[in-house]
């Protein structure tokens, strides 16, 4: 169980020691050799062109993998309502299925949600399993991951995939520890190996320098949670033929956590990680007030507002606003940063946006190097001037 | 309190850039950091135990010089520290790893509080902490931003999700994860760095922690590495410079062809 290297085959060309973020490949005449310091990440191995590398494992499968079957989509919802990702999940979700020639279905859970039951149909779902009581009234970790494990226990499916988000991605590490199964988390693309019947999960890693694919072959169900904003949702289909099995909670059942109370965040008026379009406002900006002509802009272009770090810790907004790595990871359709200078840490919250847009009064600012347009100029004077161009265009 | 945090060195990514000519990653030096949530987390550890007293354990899962992480938290103010370090736990996944910790925590003994960084930036998943939850059969509270009261064996914690903050309540013990937020984190003082020098890091291995084979390592991983690529980025990267008012047109103009305004 270890990276080993054919010395037959290796020329000796140090890709793989490029690749190795760990330091723990030695070259010594013209060889690689692993040292203490490998953590088995097998970065290297698929950077060999020469096929001298690779990675012994003996794994047997522990289950009847057979017995797993069709793809599941967890509808997570809030005080009634949907998130936006359980749409973008559906539609993945159907390719997914038609790839397995299996069905789609949906887990629903709350209190006093049936009536959501239908659109998920009408998006997408083959089936609804339905489960309407009281004590899931919170989205709390304890009782959902309880009620979730006992439905995946009873009804087996191969796939079972969540939205990354921050309730998603703290409820579903706790439903695949219990199963013992393996999870990808914030995964950008998924994909199926028809021939092995095994889901190709491919999420950005190290801020998004890198991308892994990952597959979990001996153990089911596999599971992802799938970052919000990257899939496309299904066609609405108010035809489809409707099935909804209706399953209870078990009785013994309390949760540990309580919720006590929801503070609202009225500085954020669009969701961030659900937002088409976010505008983000830097250092640049030089102080606080200049975040209103942020909010203008956002206004005209119905966008969220972020900010770099620089941005949160002087003050000028808070820290729910902050992208980048020790902030929020966002991938919207447009994202405009406005006075900000592209650091590593701030591109690792955003750079897997579809269109960058960067107005910079350096031209040598880091961020260019990711946007696809770049503006070089005032902010002062340019972001009114967008304001005012888009904010005529929806008058008129 | 006894408080344990985990704690992981991960390679500074400032460091990871990509190399244009052979698509692979260049790393310039080996500087490691400690995961910059998880300094977050000692950080509030430390605040606990100089308000309720109790003793602050730092726990990492790593190879032998993720020592130095764990000299780090020395510094700033851990009692104790351990390193759980073994060939055997190498090509861990987040399964794997929280076995692994869960293991080591279950050996160091009775816990009130087990903090966790909110993800690391590495591997960044966020998985390690509500796994270890599950596996220590503790309730978990993620993305802290507060905690808002600690009374008789009940905590009160304010926790960060999409659209505001959540106040929940729970029982010790309990696993959290905080986000940073939650404090301020202090610089190592010099009688800290001095005790940092001199101290020994304990290490355990896979026997130390009676972990089994078959749940450690890339054999307790059901997750598989089958690539690693680095993205393709396909930013034309058009820059427009001049007067304002055409820029501006230009840009917007640009962003109705491609769709994305509409
Ligand atoms: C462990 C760690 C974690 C971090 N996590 C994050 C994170 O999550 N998110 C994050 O953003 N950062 C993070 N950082 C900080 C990061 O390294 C940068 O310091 C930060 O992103 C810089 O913010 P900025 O671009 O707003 O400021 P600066 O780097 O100061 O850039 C300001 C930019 O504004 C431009 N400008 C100034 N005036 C004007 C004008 N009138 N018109 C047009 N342009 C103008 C300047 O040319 C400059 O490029 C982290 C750092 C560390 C060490
Ligand atoms: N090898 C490790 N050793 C100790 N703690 C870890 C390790 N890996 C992850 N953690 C903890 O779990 C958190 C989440 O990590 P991750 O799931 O990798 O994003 C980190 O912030 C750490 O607190």
């Amino acid at each position: 169980m270890s990276i080993k290297i054919d010395l037959s085959k290796c020329t000796g060309c140090k890709l793989c020691k490029k690749a190795c973020m760990y330091n723990a490949i030695d070259i010594v005449e013209k060889k690689a050799y692993v040292n203490d310091k490998c953590t088995l990440c097998a970065a290297c191995v698929s950077v060999c062109k020469y096929e001298a590398i690779f990675i012994k494992k003996e794994n047997k499968p522990i289950l009847n993998l057979s017995e797993y079957k069709g793809v599941w989509v967890f509808a997570e919802q809030r005080r009634g309502e949907l998130a936006g990702v359980v749409f973008e999940l559906l539609g993945e979700g159907r390719k997914l299925a038609k790839d397995l020639k299996v069905e789609l279905s949906v887990v629903l859970l709350g209190e006093n949600i049936s009536n959501l039951a239908d659109e998920l149909i009408y998006c997408g779902a083959d089936r609804v399993y339905l489960v309407d009581d009281p004590i899931l009234k919170d989205c709390l970790e304890d009782v959902y991951s309880n009620t979730l494990v006992r439905m995946i226990e009873k009804y087996k499916p191969e796939i079972v995939l969540a939205g990354a988000t921050s309730f998603g991605r703290s409820l579903i590490p706790k439903v695949a520890a219990i199963l013992e199964t393996g999870l990808t988390a914030d995964c950008t693309g998924l994909d199926i190996d028809k021939e092995n019947r095994l889901l190709l999960q491919t999420r950005p890693a190290f801020g998004g320098n890198i991308m892994a694919t990952i597959i979990c072959p001996n153990r089911r169900p596999q599971m992802a949670t799938v970052r919000p904003k990257v899939m496309k949702r299904a066609q609405r289909d108010k035809k489809r033929v409707k099935e909804i099995v209706k399953e209870t909670v078990s009785k013994s059942m309390v949760s540990r956590v309580k919720l006590l109370d929801f503070i609202e965040d009225l500085s954020e008026k669009i969701n961030l990680e659900e937002a088409e379009i976010i505008v983000a406002g830097g250092r640049g900006l030089g102080k606080e007030e200049n975040f209103k002509m942020m909010e203008e802009l956002a206004l005209s272009l119905n966008a969220a507002i972020g900010a770099s770090r620089a941005a949160v810790d002087a003050g000028w907004i808070s820290y729910s606003h902050q992208i980048g790595q020790t902030g929020k990871t966002v991938c919207p359709k447009l994202y405009i940063a406005c006075g900000i200078s592209g650091a590593i840490q701030h591109l690792a919250g955003m750079q897997t946006s579809d269109c960058i847009v960067a107005i910079n009064k350096d031209p040598n600012a880091p961020i260019f190097d990711v946007a696809n347009y770049g503006v070089v100029g005032d902010l002062f004077e340019i972001v009114p001037m967008i304001t005012a161009k888009l904010k005529q265009r929806n008058g008129g | 309190m006894n408080i344990i945090v985990c704690i992981k060195q991960v390679p500074a990514t400032t460091e990871i850039k990509i190399d244009p000519a052979t698509n692979t990653l260049v790393r310039e030096g080996t500087e490691s950091i400690v995961n910059p949530f998880d300094v977050y987390a000692l950080e509030e550890a430390i605040r606990i135990k100089e308000e309720f007293g109790g003793k602050v354990t730092a726990i990492t899962m790593g190879p032998p010089h993720a020592a130095e992480a764990l000299k780090e938290a020395i510094a700033v103010g851990a009692d104790d520290v351990i390193l759980l370090s073994d060939r055997a736990f190498a090509g861990a996944d987040t399964l794997a790893t929280s076995h692994t910790l869960s293991k080591g925590i279950e050996k160091l003994g009775d816990f009130d509080l087990i903090i966790c960084g909110k993800q690391t930036m590495d591997g960044d998943t966020a998985q390690v902490g509500p796994e270890i939850a599950e596996k220590l059969g503790v309730p978990i509270v993620t993305y802290v931003s507060q905690i808002k009261k600690i009374e008789d064996g009940h905590i009160q914690l304010q926790r960060m999700v999409e659209d505001g903050y959540e106040v929940v309540e729970t029982e010790k013990p309990l696993v959290i994860t905080v986000v940073k937020e939650i404090n301020e984190p202090r610089v190592p003082s010099l009688r800290g760095m001095m005790r940092a020098k001199k101290a020994e890091i304990p290490v355990w291995t896979a026997k130390d922690i009676n972990a089994e084979e078959e749940k450690i390592g890339l054999l307790g991983s059901p997750t598989q590495v089958v690539t690693i690529f680095v993205p393709e980025v396909s930013r034309k990267g058009e820059r427009f410079e001049g007067e304002a008012d055409k820029i501006v047109e230009q840009l917007i103009g640009k962003l109705k062809e491609d769709k994305v305004l509409n």
